[in-house]
């Protein structure tokens, strides 16, 4: 018998609430199967299961707050105590911890309707806005089988509702941030790559390619990065009391900056194997639901490591904060056309501005300075990522 | 299919890619990505889209003619073979 415990979904995560059961009692289950939703500081987050076996039977009921780690179900023929996963998180014991008690949940905010992410999904695509409906769920959330009655009556608008709260996920970066400035003694790393070759193999990939093959930068640096840690496992994995730990695979949190404010990095998972078209197809869906506030608990808990890429916005280099409790954050600037010496001779090249913010309690800066060597060589065959 | 026809479906399109802003009061002369805070995973997602809405090729070079509301239904339309 194993217990499916409530995750934490990041080193500032305390308490959830549990929003809507997707699974029943005598359900069969398996690893990856979407069980419950939570409402956390990240929105509403789809749990996923990590063990086959069988919903023995429900220990909490909708709308009750529990704090992380709290079981939520019994499940038959699993083993025990290791059926969700839960990030372990050290304590912080440089600040008084706060009182530990399930916060009680605030009436939803005028204008933002609560509703599942199953309930959301069916929403847009049969074009029903959230906002005209009224949910059965807890504290009034809209469920799925509110929007299927929905759906079935008239056809609305296609109001898309607004579903990640920005005011709860500036908290939550306040929290993580401030332990990670706290807690960790970072370093910083810098280095400048020449970007042409890869650059040029990706403008000749994309020529003969649809846009929907197509490939960004973005999927070449997340697969560098990915291969180089192949070599460089210290900057793969977590702080915790018992001190470093390796990860369990390469998963690159990948951050994706949310229109209106706000920061997010779920995982890519296993990226040094996954195929470049593979990767970019899994950038594309993570980018995707994450703006739409439709992430699952495992992409926010897994990542070993996170990638952060400012190019876009025209900044040159990023000196990175480390999300607790990983221990190295890899920076992107924008690429810019700068004079380089090439065999000794002045040449335009584009070139790119790559960091490293990592934990002097897990690493030092010689093996650093290896480990964006290696990014840096790894991206002169663009060819063999 | 006419230029109010394009101006219409990138509007449209425009608002699946930023909900949360609206797509029919940008600036037609402001660059988009800026207007509506779009990055490059956005723009892909767009171009994807139009290519398939519109049955046309938006090959990689030319990017940059979409880069203003005005300046991408001018590019739509002589990829369709529409007169001014």
């Amino acid at each position: 018998m194993g217990e499916f415990r409530m995750p934490s979904l990041g080193a500032d995560m305390e308490a959830g609430t549990l929003v809507e059961w997707l699974k029943r009692p005598g359900d069969p289950v398996r690893r990856g199967d979407i069980v419950a939703v939570v409402e956390t500081q990240k929105g509403a987050i789809e749990i996923d299961i990590f063990e086959d076996g069988v919903i023995e039977r429900w220990l909490v009921e909708p709308g009750t707050t529990v704090p992380v780690g709290t079981p939520l179900a019994l499940i038959a023929g699993a083993q025990p105590a290791v059926v969700a996963k839960v990030l372990e998180v050290p304590a912080t014991p440089a600040a008084p911890a706060p009182a530990a008690s399930p916060r009680v949940e605030p009436p939803p905010a005028a204008g933002r309707a609560r509703a599942s992410p199953a309930a959301r999904r069916l929403a847009s695509e049969r074009g029903v806005a959230l906002s005209g409906l009224s949910g059965s769920g807890p504290g009034g959330a809209i469920l799925y089988a509110d929007v299927e009655r929905a759906a079935a009556g008239a056809a609305s608008g296609p109001a898309l509702t607004k579903r990640l709260d920005l005011k709860e996920m500036r908290r939550a970066i306040a929290a993580a941030m401030a332990r990670s400035k706290r807690e960790i003694p970072h370093y910083y790393l810098s280095t400048t790559i020449d970007l042409t070759r890869a650059l040029a193999w990706l403008e000749a990939a994309n020529a003969t390619r649809s846009p929907a093959q197509r490939l960004l930068l973005a999927a070449l640096l997340l697969k560098g990065v990915a291969r180089a840690l192949g070599e460089a496992p210290e900057f793969n994995g977590f702080f915790t009391a018992e001190g470093f730990q390796l990860g369990s695979g390469i998963h690159i949190g990948t951050a994706i900056a949310i229109r209106g404010g706000g920061l997010i990095a779920p995982a890519i998972r296993d990226a040094d194997k996954l195929p470049l078209d593979e990767l970019m197809a899994r950038l594309r869906d993570l980018v995707t639901r994450a703006r739409r506030g439709a992430l699952r608990s495992s992409e926010l808990s897994d990542p070993t490591i996170t990638v952060t890429n400012l190019g876009e916005r025209g900044v040159e280099t990023v000196f990175g904060v480390i999300y607790p409790p990983q221990v190295a954050l890899v920076g992107f600037g924008m690429p810019v056309e700068r004079p380089w010496v090439v065999a000794g001779k002045i040449a335009a090249r584009h070139v790119l501005t790559t960091t490293l913010a990592a934990d002097h309690r897990a690493s030092d800066g010689h093996r650093g300075a290896l480990f964006l060597a290696d990014i840096d060589r790894r991206l002169q065959s663009p060819e063999k990522l | 299919m006419t230029r109010d026809d394009i101006n219409a479906i990138l509007i449209d399109e425009l608002g699946r890619i930023a909900p949360e802003t609206d797509a029919s009061r940008v600036d037609p002369n402001a660059e988009l990505r800026e207007e509506l805070d779009i990055d490059s995973m956005d723009f892909l997602n767009l171009v994807t889209a139009l290519t398939e809405r519109l049955a046309i090729d938006i090959p990689e070079i030319d990017y940059p003619s979409l880069a203003t509301f005005n300046h991408a239904v001018d590019y739509l339309a002589q990829r369709l073979g529409i007169a001014e």
